[in-house]
């Protein structure tokens, strides 16, 4: 690659080199037809960057426009760094989910460090201060050395980045799952904090006005890691190892610092870190955005090594740099603050009116592309759609209640399975309290962060359950979208928007394109039910090797506000006494359920259904029932149903059990995966109140003294379960399965 | 009482500890960048947590021989209180200002959460707050906690009275399990465990309070005295 400047133009077309780095035959002659010429060498890498999917969107934004983006509250919706919601008092909060799917497949302690940095990137280069982490992983079965190691190292890696960052990594979560073994996915979520007149945007506006380079030196790692994101995982995908970043928290902690003291100048005009496609992006991007050109001398750009030639400069994905435009003339005084925290800013260049990018090198010009061609005009392409084909058959089964003959063994199983067993080993190597913000720390269904100062706190969740978008996209998608607002609700906030993280397989597949497409209908009817927006969001495609898609996994990361501190509410029951209340009937619902994962070892049959308009409404009661005071704990029923929500229930408070009486089927009350359901514990002496706010929660039992999980049914003794015990097995299950 | 919170690059903990002086002590409280400081007009100075230059060489190492350390010594040199917390805690152990190292936590990984702690020696002017033997909880967040010395080191620790915080059930490895020492004089404290981060009930503890509370009161008392 070293000797790229002496490939020729003719060569490149003649040897169809530009499919390499990811371009069609057809994508080629649109550029010629965009440059009037062919492309040199830089320039054809520059537009298969830009033109990937990874920067594009190009197969995923027609489906994308179908969000609801829009809300009186949306100060910033997708399109800039990070999206933005108000939260009244001047103060708004900015958040964004990133995936690092493919380096952390290569490298996973790497590869998910800087998708940590990336986001955090992404947050701090609007402005905000970063205040939160969430994460959202995916492995295959805990069972191969491979996928522990990568768990393991993936893990390490967040926590290296995220902790030295100085960030806390306040919570998550993580399915297991084997159509994730060969491909794992890292997704990333920052939260940062801000006031409306600090908004940054990434524009280079103002003619004439200076391009700065600041942060880290250009090397050559990362080099295409946008081309390697949009493309299927190969089997001899090591050899991609060079095309993974390497991270530097240190040195990104202080590049927030010094981006976060310059946002007070007026010099600054605007903004960008350099994310996926490195210097091309950020660069196009801003000069796009604000409708002019720049022209950059690459000379003047801190290498890391010698002899770079502009296709690596521009291509790299170093971490830890920013592209910022500054007023002509007041350069000195952004660079002097840089330098106060030992970091390099350097002119490389200005802004021009011409609607052009232009590159120079060693007195050459190296590139010239108009930069609408770049940002704004890579092709789109509507992908062929065919529903799956197991989708007709897994509609027409029948729906049959699984045989179980201990209720009790079973809980006892549920509990160790990796999804629903205790993430401790996971969180408790990340830093959840720095910036003594953390009022509820990882292990709940949603995490809140209280903001200093004011009387309001937020409340984040990550989610999906795969498994259902699998059997049934739409109605997938849908659920993934309600429970991300159950869990944010049952934290006593209300939801006030969303960022998707949407990971598919191949999308020139038809089926993985109609399940996409679907996923995105049943999330776009929740949102707008739900009334949450969404502001911002990654797409990674291609999440598939030898031939084999990953379940279709569009994450939803969802934050909310708590109106007063008062709010918060825990996801455990507190003391014993209290009543126990369940919301929601159970039904034969166990298409997709962690029961038949372990009667069955695989999925099939319907995904549970929902009713946006009921879940709407249980939503919008339990948080009024919250509000006024009359909720000591709530929970949402998911992996596992009631009997896993009940026994979470009595984990986190020493000493206490719970006695409930159910009726019906045994195996439907305990296990079903129904929907839009809800597990709730009230003072004896809030019962009336609360009985006339919730019209469909039911009484099922008693929170107790006594350590022990008792579930009765028709007079016989059912479950009785030391908690103990069971909290044992729950704990033990990760570490255990990584022995 | 006057702190300073002195901040060098990498460190994280720093706005933690300047909230907890400041806003919920009501002290007054400053952060201090490390390059051109000045800490005469400080009465106490307080070593943040994080990863004061990536914790890049050995955690803590690197600033340790910055020029405002030197400025520490001649602080704790004149009986003036200093606070090393985590990070802090390795800088002052780096620096030759307490006895011993940190080493990485034993079973390698990283851990964050909270710890019961048994007060040893409430007898400083950090700890008089406390009972001796009183189990205080504090979160705990490092890697490299393992407090480690030599047994002529540790002999002199327990002589002296010097080892202030003991861990309740020992999550790193440490010597004796050690979570905090104090220098001989009885003015330089270092502790791994975060008081800063257990000031208010709401995030889980405030049994730190009474930490920052005992200093304050102490350093009233013995100004007081001093100027009668």
């Amino acid at each position: 690659m070293l000797q790229t400047h002496k490939i020729s133009p003719e060569q490149i077309e003649r040897e169809k080199l530009y499919q390499d780095m990811g371009l069609s035959d057809q994508e080629f002659e649109l550029i010629q037809k965009i440059l009037g010429r062919l492309p040199n060498f830089t320039e054809t890498g520059i537009f298969s960057v830009m033109w990937s999917e990874h920067c594009s969107y190009k197969t995923s934004k027609p489906l994308l426009k179908k969000f609801p983006t829009k809300a009186p509250h949306v100060l910033q919706g997708p399109g800039e760094g990070a999206g933005i919601i108000d939260i009244g008092d001047n103060q708004a909060v900015v958040f964004k989910i990133e995936s690092h799917n493919h380096p952390s497949a290569v490298e996973p302690y790497q590869g998910a460090a800087t998708g940590v940095g990336g986001i955090i990137r992404d947050v701090f280069s609007m402005g905000a201060r970063p205040i939160a982490l969430m994460n959202s992983l995916r492995f295959g079965n805990l069972t191969t050395d491979r996928v522990k190691y990568l768990f393991s190292e993936v893990v390490n890696g967040i926590a290296g980045y995220g902790n030295c960052v100085g960030v806390p990594t306040v919570g998550g979560e993580v399915q297991f799952d084997d159509s994730y073994e060969d491909n794992p996915l890292v997704n990333a979520m920052c939260i940062g904090l801000i006031n409306h007149d600090e908004i940054q945007k990434g524009i280079a506006a103002g003619i004439g006005n200076t391009v700065l380079y600041a942060g880290a030196p250009t090397g050559r790692d990362g080099i295409h890691g946008a081309t390697f994101a949009s493309d299927d995982l190969a089997e001899d995908s090591d050899k991609d190892r060079p095309a993974v970043q390497v991270g530097d928290p240190f040195m990104e902690k202080l590049l927030i610092e010094a981006c976060l003291e310059v946002i007070h100048s007026d010099a600054l005009v605007g903004m960008q870190d350099m994310g996926a496609a490195g210097l091309t992006s950020s660069a196009s991007e801003m000069a796009s955005k604000a409708g002019t050109g720049m022209e950059m001398n690459l000379d003047l750009v801190p290498q890391r090594e010698q002899n770079m030639n502009a296709y690596e400069l521009m291509l790299s994905e170093s971490q830890e740099r920013m592209l910022m435009v500054v007023k002509k003339g007041r350069e000195q005084e952004i660079i002097d603050v840089f330098e106060k925290y030992g970091l390099q800013a350097v002119a490389v260049g200005h802004v021009v009116e011409e609607k052009v990018f232009r590159i120079t090198q060693h007195g050459e010009v190296q590139a010239e592309i108009p930069v609408d061609a770049l940002a704004e005009e890579a092709p789109v392409y509507h992908m062929p759609s065919a529903e799956a084909h197991y989708y007709k058959e897994f509609q027409a089964m029948e729906t049959e209640v699984p045989t179980v003959e201990n209720h009790a063994e079973m809980l006892k199983q549920l509990l160790q399975q990796p999804t629903i067993a205790s993430k401790e080993w996971v969180y408790d190597q990340y830093d959840s309290m720095v910036q003594t913000n953390t009022v509820v720390t990882p292990g709940s269904d949603a995490a809140v962060v209280r903001i200093k100062g004011v009387d309001k706190a937020l409340a984040i969740t990550t989610d999906c359950n795969s498994r259902y978008i699998y059997l049934d996209p739409e109605a997938g998608g849908k659920i993934a979208v309600a429970e991300a607002a159950r869990n944010i609700v049952c934290s006593g906030a209300r939801p006030l928007g969303l960022t998707d993280g949407l990971n598919f397989g191949n999308p020139t597949n038809p089926e993985v394109f109609w399940q996409m497409e679907k996923s995105v209908e049943g999330m776009s009817k929740a949102c707008s039910e739900l009334g949450t927006p969404v502001i911002s969001g990654n797409v990674s495609l291609y999440n598939q090797s030898k031939g084999k898609a990953i379940f279709p996994t569009p994450i939803v990361g969802m934050v909310g506000l708590h109106e007063s501190l008062a709010h918060i509410t825990p996801s455990f029951f507190q003391v014993a006494g209290d009543l126990i209340y369940v919301i929601g009937e159970a039904k034969e619902e166990f298409g997709g359920s962690e029961l038949q994962n372990v009667l069955e070892g695989t999925y099939s049959g319907k995904a549970p259904a929902i009713d946006l308009q009921v879940e709407a409404r249980r939503q919008m009661k339990l948080l009024e029932a919250i509000q006024q005071g009359m909720v000591e704990s709530a929970h949402d029923l998911a992996e596992g149903g009631l009997a896993v929500a009940l026994a979470e229930s009595v984990f986190n408070v020493l000493g206490l059990g719970i006695d409930v009486e159910l009726d019906g089927d045994l195996t439907v009350q305990l296990f079903s995966e129904t929907q839009s359901r809800f597990l709730v514990s009230v003072k004896p002496e809030n019962k009336e109140r609360f009985e006339s706010v919730m019209i469909d929660a039911v009484q099922i039992g008693v929170v107790t003294a006594d350590e022990q999980m008792v579930v009765h049914s028709n007079g016989h003794q059912i479950i009785r379960e030391n908690v103990e015990n069971l909290r044992e097995l729950w704990k033990g299950a990760i570490p255990c399965l990584l022995k | 009482m006057r702190f300073a919170v002195v901040v060098f690059p990498g460190s994280n903990c720093d706005r933690d500890m300047y909230h907890a002086v400041k806003d919920v002590l009501g002290e007054e409280a400053e952060l201090v960048w490390y390059e051109n400081s000045n800490l005469a007009d400080y009465d106490g100075i307080l070593l943040p947590g994080g990863f004061s230059y990536g914790d890049y060489l050995r955690s803590g190492a690197v600033a340790a021989t910055s020029d405002v350390m030197k400025q520490v010594k001649e602080h704790a040199a004149k009986g003036k209180p200093v606070l090393g917390v985590c990070n802090g805690f390795q800088v002052l152990t780096e620096t030759g200002l307490l006895p011993g190292a940190l080493m990485r936590n034993e079973k390698l990984s990283f851990m964050c959460h909270q710890e019961e702690l048994i007060v040893e020696n409430n007898q400083t002017m950090f700890t008089t707050g406390y009972t001796k033997g009183e189990v205080v909880r504090f979160p705990i967040a490092h890697g490299e906690g393992n407090y480690f010395c030599d047994a002529q080191t540790l002999a002199d620790l327990q002589t002296n009275n010097q080892i202030v915080l003991t861990y309740r059930n020992n999550p790193n490895g440490s010597v004796a399990d050690i979570a905090g020492i104090i220098n001989k004089e009885g003015n330089v404290l270092g502790m791994m465990p975060h008081p800063e981060r257990a000031v208010e009930s709401l995030l889980g503890s405030d049994d730190g309070l009474t930490l920052f509370k005992s200093l304050v009161q102490n350093w009233r008392e013995s100004h007081y005295v001093a100027n009668a």
